[in-house]
């Protein structure tokens, strides 16, 4: 396990030395650096993938940088999707509640056009998740919208060491009550918290044969990622709609001691409160009505403000196809519009999701050192006549909304999306309650 | 609240006294329901927009629109200010009222699946204005909605329009039966075991439209006993056949826009294309055969039928001068439906001129509907729909601060 980690490290650094470039300057624009204040008529620039300096116009340019002038123009972080299923991810299959050894690694389609819209609507990096129906679905994988030939050139490693969590879920969704699924929801927990106690005895025999490896219990796929969760390495992503489903989580996640984020949490505005006493982060998805299954009959656009207000760690999500990759700007928006502050609004399309999964040392904030993932925007960000104008990964401009073979994600057309099918049957899958 | 004179008998005299006082009594009401609405903007949508403007309302109706210098407000009048004023929105296609919030079968009314060609299904017998979803749309501004039987049958049932007021079907119904509500494409084959296939489904279809020419024409036979049996299916294919309604065609794919087009050639109906995803690729046909368009919500996922849509349609097609309207058509899970404003605002931002996102909620539709007399843009007579906004409408952080319909506030607000 160890050794497939550290070959991707080594995978990534070689990536980041071979691009050995010039600085490039961005001047003039309206700078949100996130975790400082914003900056008027600033300055970014990025060099070999990294930010190397952000400050205001009396920042110094290297003689040798390429400069860009983005005057009127507004650059902030690149967008973290806390939760997305483009690519086509795929968990458990149905056969069993609960999935733990179900990767969505294993699945996605590296090359998927999917990935030219998350572009288009700014996202930089994903956390894309097996779809639901499950206690528990699988392991989620975070990638970066890097160019990409195979799933190693996508997935980013966070500072626990891994490329993704777990996704569990809640309520109607896996009650499927037949096939060794739960009818109810005191047996969806029953049967979570059966799995987690195993899976304490299994870290438990692995913890006592540290000094003797003899000792060491057989491997077990299913309960080896569930010793990383125990240990608070794998965050936990947890699907949950209603207040006292969300309580449950809540509940589950204080007995086990492992860190989650609670995701939809369409009532959260009901329990704000028990969620920011509790320090367990929400990722929340912004839709267009209320309704459309029982569980989100409450749902309110003011969530966001709830949360935030709060004090809860406040991200959001496309959930895509639920909403759409291009459009999780306007989710930000449309929360301002119900009442969020714009500052927090920000800071939940950018950094506090890049703390649910671990990443925030690397992304997440316009800072020196970070990656140089980050956007242009034609104007406030809160604005219906905004437009992404370019999408910069890792210091490679990866969307530019003047060149039509990348704006055409933006629109759509004829023959523009081919690969569409595994997400919107992957839609379909999330559908089934 | 007209008074009809009936034979003067005692029970009718005794009637029609009551009825004279609650007129009494409603009248008052009626007089300080008599509004003025001032603005610094009003879109009437039909002609300019005006600056500094105002609209007077008496009596449900749109009284005088015109600028705050033309018009001395009557003392009676309350008034009330706001930014931006445009007309109530209106619907092309929805099934909000049939399909509703709770997304189970007791609220589900939009889709019978016992037989996939059902034109004799009523929209007023299923529609429910109580539901949580037109309170929700109405909120956005929808004052008038096209609503009725859904997508995913060859022929669903029949569709209506209504006013998003709540009250008796009857009080908030305009049109009780407006078109015929029919769908070509892939999810007609599954919720039927046949049609499976699209020839299927075309066969499928004229096998009961040429029935219904035949029973069109025996039931105009001289002789009337050789007309047949009232049969309520064939009832209904008759007012198409006859022009006395429209066909909605619920039709995507550019194959399957030509196979509705071929349609109505055929047996000489007037045909509405509805989602019309690949419209932009045959701006020639459509117009060659007069056929109108209410488009998809702009934020409909590139998947499925409608793989190849554009949020450029709207754009693409009214330059091409096929007059738009925006629908919200179907949402079959979360969320149950789309909100009318926000897709038309983004047409705006792809490409369509602003006033003509503000018809293609408007005035393009009533005209579509047939209902332009009374609604669809701010004009003297016409239904006083109204909504007020704190900003420009489309714009993300505006808020929606009141909505009005025939004179009433109808909104929290």
């Amino acid at each position: 396990m160890k050794k497939f980690l550290f070959l991707f490290i080594g995978l990534i650094i070689c990536a980041n030395l071979s691009a050995q470039d010039k600085p490039v300057a961005f001047k003039g624009a309206l700078i949100y650096p996130i975790t400082s204040q914003p900056i008027q008529n600033g300055i970014v620039i990025v060099q070999n993938g990294k930010i190397i300096a952000v400050g205001d116009a009396s920042l110094k340019i290297p003689s040798d940088a390429v400069i860009t002038d983005a005057k009127g123009k507004v650059i902030m972080p690149g967008i973290v999707d806390t939760h997305s299923h483009l690519g086509g991810p795929e968990g458990g299959d149905y056969s069993a509640a609960l999935n733990p050894d179900a990767r969505a690694f294993d699945a996605i389609n590296p090359t998927s056009d999917g990935f030219k819209k998350a572009l288009a609507g700014g996202l930089t990096t994903l956390n894309i998740m097996p779809g639901s129906g499950h206690l528990m679905s699988g392991q989620t994988v975070y990638v970066k919208m890097r160019e990409a030939k195979v799933m190693e050139d996508l997935i980013i490693l966070n500072e626990k060491g891994l490329f993704g969590g777990m996704k569990m879920a809640n309520g109607t969704n896996p009650m499927r009550g037949t096939g060794g699924f739960p009818a109810t929801r005191a047996k969806s927990a029953a049967m979570d918290r059966d799995l987690f106690t195993k899976a304490k005895e299994y870290k438990n025999k692995i913890d006592k044969a540290a000094k003797d490896s003899s000792k060491l219990p057989e491997r077990d796929l299913r309960l080896e990622p569930l010793v990383e969760v125990l240990e608070g390495k794998r965050v936990v992503h947890f699907h949950t709609h209603k207040e006292n489903d969300i309580l449950t989580a809540i509940r589950l996640i204080k007995e086990f001691g492992f860190r989650a984020v609670l995701h939809h949490v369409s009532e959260g505005w009901k329990v704000s409160n028990e969620i920011a006493k509790s320090g367990v982060p929400c990722s929340i998805i912004v839709i267009e009505s209320p309704g459309g299954k029982l569980e989100a009959m409450d749902y309110s656009s003011t969530n966001g403000a709830a949360l935030s207000n709060a004090g809860v760690l406040t991200g959001f999500h496309t959930d895509d196809g639920v909403t759409d990759s291009r459009l999780l700007i306007r989710a930000a928006a449309m929360s301002v519009r119900a009442g969020m502050d714009k500052e927090k609004a920000l800071e939940a399309l950018t950094i506090n999701g890049a703390k649910m999964l671990d990443l925030s040392s690397r992304i997440g904030s316009l800072e020196k050192g970070k990656d140089a993932d980050f956007i242009i925007l034609s104007g406030d960000p809160f604005s219906l006549y905004t437009k992404v104008e370019q999408t910069w990964v890792e210091g490679k401009k990866r969307y530019d909304i003047t060149n039509p073979a990348d704006k055409a994600f933006l629109v759509g057309g004829f023959k523009v999306y081919s690969s569409q099918r595994e997400e919107y049957m992957n839609h379909e899958d999330e559908i089934g309650n | 609240m007209k008074l009809v004179i009936n034979k003067s008998t005692k029970k009718n005299q005794m009637k029609n006294l009551y009825q004279i006082l609650i007129g009494l009594l409603v009248m008052p009401f009626i007089a300080h329901s008599q509004t003025a609405i001032k603005a610094e903007i009003i879109y009437t949508v039909s002609g300019a927009a005006i600056k500094n403007g105002v609209v007077l309302i008496k009596d449900g109706k749109i009284e005088r629109v015109g600028t705050a210098k033309e018009i001395d407000i009557p003392k009676n009048y309350t008034v009330v200010t706001s930014k931006v004023v445009t007309p109530g929105f209106i619907d092309a296609r929805s099934v909000v009222g049939l399909s509703g919030a709770l997304n189970i079968p007791t609220d589900q009314d939009q889709l019978e699946k016992s037989s996939p060609i059902q034109p004799e299904l009523r929209a007023i017998d299923a529609y429910n204005p109580e539901e949580k979803l037109v309170a929700y749309v109405r909120e956005f501004g929808v004052t008038t909605m096209h609503t009725g039987h859904g997508i995913g049958a060859l022929v669903s049932g029949q569709t209506m329009v209504v006013k998003t007021k709540s009250g008796k079907i009857d009080e908030v119904t305009l049109v009780p039966m407006e078109m015929l509500a029919m769908t070509i494409g892939a999810s007609v084959e599954g919720n039927f075991t046949s049609p499976g296939t699209k020839a299927k489904q075309i066969a499928m279809i004229r096998t009961e439209f040429l029935k219904a020419q035949a029973y069109l024409q025996k039931q105009n036979d001289k002789d009337t006993a050789k007309r047949p049996a009232i049969d309520l299916k064939y009832e209904a294919l008759s007012k198409l056949l006859k022009g006395e309604v429209k066909a909605l065609i619920t039709v995507n794919s550019s194959n399957d826009i030509m196979n509705a087009i071929r349609l109505a050639k055929e047996f000489n109906f007037k045909l509405v294309i509805d989602g019309a995803a690949e419209a932009y690729r045959l701006i020639d046909e459509i117009k060659a055969c007069k056929a109108e368009v209410i488009l998809h919500s702009t934020m409909s996922r590139n998947a499925g039928d409608m793989i190849n849509m554009t949020r450029e349609s709207a754009a693409i097609l009214t330059a091409a001068n096929i007059q738009v309207s925006i629908e919200t058509g179907f949402e079959g899970y979360v969320p149950k439906t789309h909100v009318l404003l926000f897709e038309a605002a983004l047409a705006v931002t792809y490409g369509l001129p602003y006033e003509e996102g503000l018809k293609s909620i408007t005035l393009n539709p009533a005209k579509l509907l047939g209902i332009d007399k009374r609604v669809g843009s701010i004009e003297k007579g016409k239904d006083a729909d109204l909504v007020l906004f704190d900003g420009d409408p489309f714009e993300y952080l505006t808020k929606v601060s009141k909505v009005m319909i025939d004179g009433q506030w109808v909104s929290k607000n």
